[in-house]
């Protein structure tokens, strides 16, 4: 309580010293003005900075806001970023946009709270948030006012955020190691500026920073955990940088990984963007895990045996598993898309929570509506409770080769709750 | 032996746990309605409702619909006498080979059960799992929002 108390006077003590308004301009800035090229860099840097996914709402208009986030702190909502000059940023100027982006202040002077992820897009080169400018500057405005967030007492006084940047923000543009390739350094300023990886894979404290002593050691995202990308991988065959670029670039590696949850959106706009930028990502992401180690090695042997032979076990667990899983995932049993994934090989089997494992068997895996993927059905409908459960028991043990979870009861009830 | 509740009425079944309820329905049960398509859970062609809630029957273990209610096509009316869904099908002339059909009134019959009056995005979003190949799409959309102002 007390530390809470002394947080609660210093930020009112710094409520007042964010920094100064920059002045609005007049009006949006006419379309006509920016030049069609930066336009263009400006959508596919949009793109792998995944700008559109928070700040756009189911079924609403884009860039317009509206899009909820649930944190531990409380709900945020997506903001309007369209050129509206009076609901949207129409009104901004480069100059307001770019601290905005790099020091996470609003034009009028405020702080903004890290879920908009300027940790990382300080890193961005001016270039590239001149690009980002044009191009949000020429979408289409939408009159929309923001949803005002809703956060637990203290989190939603504004001006604690003055703190909160004192001990874990730190600004900074994006410093290229000499050492490395060009292509690593490419990947390193996307992977860690525009493309905010690490937002959703490091752990993060109890007041929401990261904890850079586990830099892409594993975190949350919308109730999905994001694996590790460094040395702790939990992927039982290590990734190689080709493997990385088709995972990224088509949402499918036929030995590691479909993606899902909060990770499809990603894919589907690394999908659109220049090759090189993604093939510079996957180069930064290779090297970031490091070659994989003997008992690394060791322990993908063992996966690709157990992917290549009948499953294991007997009973009632071992039944449903072959009736609602093996028909698709079973050795020698390839879905006619050739997608279904050897449940030995894949991640949300060994992380250390079932999350993932229970959104993907009840909420199944499918494509944006209208859009043509690869699916997967969900569960939720077919499996009783029990009945899911025996089965997370069954593929924990006998393909992700680990202690059994203890948190399925509770990330069960969860994820039935939101269902409802 | 294992016990199912199906269109009402309660039966045994003497298969293996593991079979999928869409082959006991119809090899063991004469419930033809159902139909087969993919075996994989991809099309919908097999979709039938598990205590209310659309499935596909074809995924579905046998020991999953045990002691559970199934509704069937077959539960939902005759030829002479067709449920709502059915006759608003019917009307709307939604079949053209027919064969997934089955399984988009059964997915159409969820949806309504849930939700009375379906927007028309509720009405695409809610019936995306279940493929037609003939293209009667528009139809197959007309004739559940018929169903949605019947009786």
């Amino acid at each position: 309580m007390r530390t809470l108390a002394t947080l609660g006077i210093v930020a009112v003590m710094c409520a007042a010293c964010a920094a100064d308004p920059v002045a609005p301009a007049p009006s949006a800035p006419a379309r006509a003005s920016f030049d069609p090229a930066l336009v263009a860099r400006g959508a596919q840097l949009s793109a792998i900075g995944n700008c559109q996914v928070c700040h756009t709402a189911a079924g609403g208009r884009s860039f317009a806001g509206g899009r909820p986030l649930e944190t531990p702190f409380g709900t945020l909502y997506g903001t309007n970023i369209t050129p509206d000059p009076d609901s949207g940023i129409g009104r901004w100027s480069e100059q307001a946009f770019r601290r905005a982006l790099r020091e996470g202040i609003d034009r009028e002077g405020r702080h903004l709270y890290p879920v908009f992820p300027y940790e990382y897009y300080t890193r961005l080169s001016d270039e590239h948030i001149g690009a980002l400018y044009a191009y949000i500057m020429t979408r289409e405005p939408v009159q929309a006012q923001n949803r005002p967030h809703e956060l637990r007492p203290p989190f939603n006084i504004r001006g604690l955020l003055g703190v909160w940047k004192s001990l874990y923000f730190e600004p900074g543009a994006f410093q290229p190691d000499p050492a490395r390739s060009a292509q690593w350094n490419r990947g390193a300023y996307l992977v860690n500026g525009l493309g905010h990886c690490s937002a959703c894979h490091t752990p993060r404290n109890f007041l929401g920073a990261e904890r850079k002593d586990q830099l892409f050691g594993g975190g949350e995202a919308e109730g999905w955990y994001g694996p590790a990308l460094n040395a702790a991988s939990p992927s039982p065959l290590p990734w190689n940088a080709e493997q990385l670029f088709k995972y990224l670039r088509t949402g499918l590696d036929e030995q590691h990984a479909i993606a899902a949850g909060p990770m499809e959106p990603v894919v589907r706009n690394l999908a659109v963007v220049p090759e090189e930028e993604v093939r510079a990502m996957a180069v930064y992401l290779e090297a970031l895990a490091g070659p994989p180690s003997e008992a690394r090695r060791k322990n993908a042997e063992a996966a690709l045996a157990l992917a290549a032979s009948a499953p294991p076990g007997v009973g009632r667990s071992r039944e449903l598993y072959a009736a609602a899983c093996g028909v698709c995932h079973d050795h020698g049993r390839g879905a006619s898309s050739g997608s279904a994934l050897p449940l030995a090989l894949g991640t949300a089997m060994t992380i250390p929570t079932s999350a993932n494992l229970l959104h993907i068997t009840l909420e199944g895996i499918a494509p944006p509506e209208g859009q043509p993927g690869r699916a997967m059905p969900g569960f939720a409908n077919a499996l009783t409770d029990s009945q899911v459960k025996d089965l997370m028991a069954y593929i924990r043990e006998h393909f992700g080769r680990a202690p059994a979870w203890t948190d399925v009861d509770a990330e069960l009830a969860k994820i039935r709750k939101e269902r409802k | 032996m294992i016990r199912l509740d199906v269109n009402g009425k309660s039966q045994e079944v003497d298969a293996d746990p593991a079979t999928p309820l869409l082959y006991v329905l119809r090899d063991h049960l004469q419930l033809n309605g159902a139909k087969f398509g993919c075996g994989l859970g991809q099309c919908g062609a097999c979709t039938v409702l598990l205590d209310g809630k659309a499935v596909f029957s074809c995924v579905v273990p046998l020991a999953s619909a045990a002691e559970r209610r199934v509704t069937t096509l077959e539960g939902l009316g005759t030829p002479d006498k067709p449920g709502r869904v059915q006759r608003a099908f019917i009307t709307e002339q939604a079949a053209q080979c027919g064969f997934c059909i089955p399984g988009m009134i059964m997915q159409a019959q969820a949806l309504l059960e849930h939700t009375p009056k379906p927007s028309p995005a509720e009405i695409r979003s809610h019936m995306s799992g279940n493929l037609c190949r003939c293209g009667t799409h528009m139809r197959i959309v007309r004739a559940i929002e018929r169903a949605s102002r019947e009786p």
